[in-house]
């Protein structure tokens, strides 16, 4: 892993991005700049369609901006061919959703070692790594069951230890308590929480919750594709 | 391996329909079997048929009888190396349903005309030295139960005795076996010397006779050489390769490539229709699920190949479990008693499924594979 001299895990310079819907083209981001130390726990808010998870998939490698660039641990992401940018994320993105997003027909242990298969891992060092995810998010316990007999705070915890396993650079969480009880939504947020602190994880999470922005560390707004340090008013 | 069995998973989301689909490429394919089976059957001997062969039967047609006389005239046509003949005798056993065929023949010149009717030496001697001696083809003896020594008789239908009885006896001296799978091993063969002795009409005429040639590139000059010998005498012929003699029988019924072709294309045009829907269903209904696979680090690659694999692990099992029931079928034997009595799947039909197995797999799971691969991961998490 490579950070700046001032420490800057993730950079976005001057990224634009928009779609084009028939002959209309909408404008998501503009001319964002943004920069995230590592070890930061940095929360994402702004209004439904703001471009948050748009932003979110460009630092995560999922998507490209239209316009400027993308760099992460040093590497400029937004050049990278599709197979080299799988890759990439493969070795330095973990991904959390909203809807957990697991493979109903795994369990959850294969569920966790999904990104493992990747890798030149053996399977028993396979299965020493999920062990060690299922235990962070204390779910070891389930490690066999299938998504549709968890709950949802334990599929999502599940969906964190898929996240980890691989030991990204990077864990970006897309409204990972959105789909969650308070309680539920809590116990993600202290795991989250504990990632940070106890594990030095560099976290970026989108959120509408105000509640669950006050475990970040900090908290930027995005607003029709500018980034602030106060939300709109 | 690892890939492997995340893509068996998969057959776990929908199993009943997993399986419905999985039934109707292995009942595609037992059809498969089975119409190869019958088509090689109906055919039979026009594979097997010697290229140094030719058959002479009456110009009119193969129920016109020739005189004896013929052989040694064609045996001396330029070219000829042999020539003997047969005769049809139709008989019955017990019933009429138990149909084989039967022919009076030359033994020495018969045998030596046909290698591939296997017989011991032993056999070949009593053959030769009984008048009422008959060897009858493995087949019809397992059929009927006959071993060497049993008096076996035979009702004649066409046939019938000086003095008006249809019963013919005949001692079973020699049971033969085929050179090749695909020998006619139906067969009943006696001695046209007791026959034409003992029958009350049509003494000194033979059904047609067989030719054997020197060159079969020659085939066609003896042919025509053979008809211009007899042409305009009482009983022109028609020389023929055997191999188009036998075609002609089969003809007679039909093109039966031609149909057994036609219904094989509907029904694999069907099972496309069904396998394809079925894996574009499928790779739909998970869009979610393919666009998480890349988001944590799986390639266009890795996500076209696993949707092929797939479609192609439901094509194999279906279509190699279908190819396999229906060779366990066939291997029972002919299914009709007696009409089909050469009834096997032939190894060259065996290739022929095992690769419409593997172009079932690709073609019905290149489209949705190809789709897969193409998958934008944040176009399809949006959708979720």
């Amino acid at each position: 892993m490579s950070v700046n001299d001032n420490g800057t895990l993730v950079k976005v310079d001057a990224a634009t991005k928009y779609f084009k819907r028939g002959s209309e083209e909408i404008h998501v981001l503009e001319k964002l700049d943004m920069q995230v130390p590592e070890g930061e726990f940095l929360a994402l808010m702004g209004p439904s369609g703001s471009g948050k998870s748009t932003l979110l998939n460009l630092i995560g490698g999922l998507d490209r901006p239209t316009s400027g660039s993308v760099t992460v641990a040093g590497e400029r992401i937004d050049r990278l061919s599709r197979q080299k940018l799988a890759a990439w994320r493969a070795r330095h993105v973990g991904l959390v959703f909203q809807f957990y997003n697991l493979l109903p027909v795994l369990t959850a242990e294969r569920n966790v070692e999904l990104p493992l298969l990747l890798t030149h891992l053996s399977r028993a060092e396979r299965k020493k790594h999920v062990d060690a995810a299922l235990d962070v998010v204390g779910l070891s316990h389930r490690k066999t069951h299938y998504p549709k007999t968890l709950s949802g705070g334990e599929q999502q915890r599940v969906g964190i230890a898929r996240g980890i396993v691989s030991d990204p650079t990077l864990l970006l969480a897309d409204e990972p308590t959105g789909d969650l009880d308070r309680k539920s939504g809590d116990e993600v947020l202290d795991l989250l929480k504990a990632l940070n602190k106890d594990h030095n994880k560099t976290i970026i999470m989108v959120t509408h919750d105000p509640h669950a922005a006050l475990r970040s560390t900090r908290t930027l707004y995005l607003n029709e594709g500018k980034l602030s340090t106060e939300p709109a008013e | 391996m690892k890939f492997v069995k995340l893509v068996i998973s998969n057959f776990r989301r929908k199993i009943i329909r997993t399986v419905l689909t999985i039934l109707s490429i292995l009942v595609a394919f037992i059809l498969f079997a089975y119409l190869a089976a019958i088509r090689q059957s109906l055919s039979q001997g026009i594979d097997v048929a010697g290229a140094d062969r030719l058959v002479v039967r009456h110009k009119v047609s193969i129920i016109q009888m020739l005189p004896g006389s013929y052989e040694a005239d064609i045996e001396q046509i330029p070219g000829v190396a042999d020539a003997t003949f047969s005769n049809w005798f139709g008989g019955i056993y017990q019933e009429p349903k138990n149909f084989f065929p039967q022919f009076a023949v030359n033994p020495e010149e018969y045998l030596a005309m046909y290698p591939e009717f296997l017989l011991s030496d032993e056999e070949k001697e009593a053959w030769f030295s009984t008048r009422t001696g008959a060897v009858v083809g493995r087949n019809t003896a397992e059929r009927f139960g006959w071993e060497v020594g049993d008096k076996v008789p035979i009702q004649g239908t066409a046939w019938t005795r000086k003095g008006g009885q249809r019963t013919w006896d005949f001692d079973i001296v020699g049971i033969y076996d085929g050179a090749e799978q695909g020998t006619d091993t139906t067969q009943f063969l006696f001695h046209y010397a007791y026959f034409d002795e003992a029958r009350s009409f049509g003494r000194g005429l033979v059904g047609w006779y067989i030719v054997r040639v020197d060159d079969p590139d020659d085939a066609v000059r003896i042919a025509t050489a053979i008809d211009d010998t007899f042409a305009n005498s009482p009983a022109e012929t028609k020389a023929e390769t055997e191999g188009a003699f036998v075609q002609g029988f089969a003809d007679q019924i039909g093109n039966i490539g031609a149909i057994t072709q036609a219904i094989l294309v509907m029904v694999f045009f069907t099972i496309l229709l069904v396998a394809g829907n079925t894996m574009a269903q499928s790779v739909r209904e998970r869009t979610g699920e393919l666009a998480v696979l890349k988001a944590v680090g799986f390639t266009d690659s890795h996500v076209l190949v696993m949707v092929l694999l797939e479609a192609m692990a439901i094509a194999g099992v279906g279509g190699f479990l279908g190819l396999g029931v229906g060779w366990l079928m066939i291997s029972r034997g002919d299914p009709t008693g007696g009409l089909l009595p050469i009834f096997f799947l032939p190894p060259k039909d065996i290739v022929m499924g095992v690769i419409l197995v593997i172009v079932l797999g690709l073609v019905t799971g290149l489209l949705p594979a190809l789709q897969a691969g193409r998958l934008r991961i944040a176009d399809a998490l949006r959708q979720l």
